[in-house]
């Protein structure tokens, strides 16, 4: 699975961008975030406070219930302050 | 069209690229975002300087594109222009430039404030504010959404 950081998510997990195998048990976006926080401190700083989390998979906004594949590209980022 | 891109835009001379060749065009509206000096975009810090607007390569592309597409299914356009900037900007620099162009006003101007209130909420930008107090992440805001919910309902009027 490629995994993507972005704004202030990116500086606490400490990089952009990580190709990860996950394991075949996790199907959806949350379970994807329950087992990265388990990765390491910056994971579960980043990924803590659920109502200031987004996600995407293969670039379109997803809830967290959405399903998860070892072939999709997730993103994680706070929300949206274009324009 | 849609573009993403580092570099500043003559509007002048994207304006007349867009209508040129088109005498069913009747109005063409634009808006130019630009970088704030002074109160924080969230007001969590005292002072902002320049900002650094960071991107989703590939999502950004395809969610602004989105996003025309969603302007041209709700009113009749004869073109449309999203170009917008990530990297580093001063203040007084452009961030954005949304222009619409249709046989009627009405269109051209709604649905220039539509694509204006949607990248605001829909476009995978982040921007971070150079304050006093250090680099701040601007936090998105309950307006924003607001802004974007009056469009939840379509127009009564398309045209």
């Amino acid at each position: 699975m490629k995994l993507l950081y972005f704004a202030w998510l990116r500086q606490r997990i400490g990089h952009t961008a990580e190709e990860i195998a996950v394991p075949p048990e996790i199907k959806t976006v949350r379970e994807l975030i329950v087992w990265l926080k388990a990765r390491g401190p910056g994971y579960a700083a980043a990924l803590d406070d659920l109502s200031v989390v987004r996600a995407a998979v293969n670039q379109d906004y997803v809830p967290l219930d959405h399903p998860v594949r070892n072939a999709d590209e997730v993103a994680f980022f706070p929300p949206v302050t274009g324009g | 069209m849609i573009r993403v891109q580092r570099k500043d835009f003559d509007v002048g001379a994207e304006i007349a690229k867009l209508g040129a060749g088109n005498h069913a065009i009747g109005g063409i509206a634009s808006f130019i975002g630009t970088v704030r000096e002074g109160a924080s975009h969230d007001g969590a810090a005292s002072h902002i300087g320049a900002i650094t607007l960071e991107h989703y390569p590939g999502m950004t592309e395809r969610q602004l594109k989105a996003i025309e597409g969603e302007a041209r299914a709700r009113w009749t356009l004869d073109a449309c222009l999203i170009i917008h900037r990530y990297g580093r900007l001063e203040p007084g620099e452009r961030i954005v430039l949304v222009v619409t162009a249709s046989s009627h006003r009405q269109a051209a101007l709604e649905s220039c404030a539509f694509l204006i209130d949607w990248l605001k909420t829909k476009a995978p930008f982040w921007k971070l504010e150079d304050t006093a107090e250090g680099a701040h992440w601007v936090e998105a805001r309950a307006s924003d959404d607001q802004a974007t919910a009056r469009w939840q309902t379509p127009p009564k009027a398309a045209e």
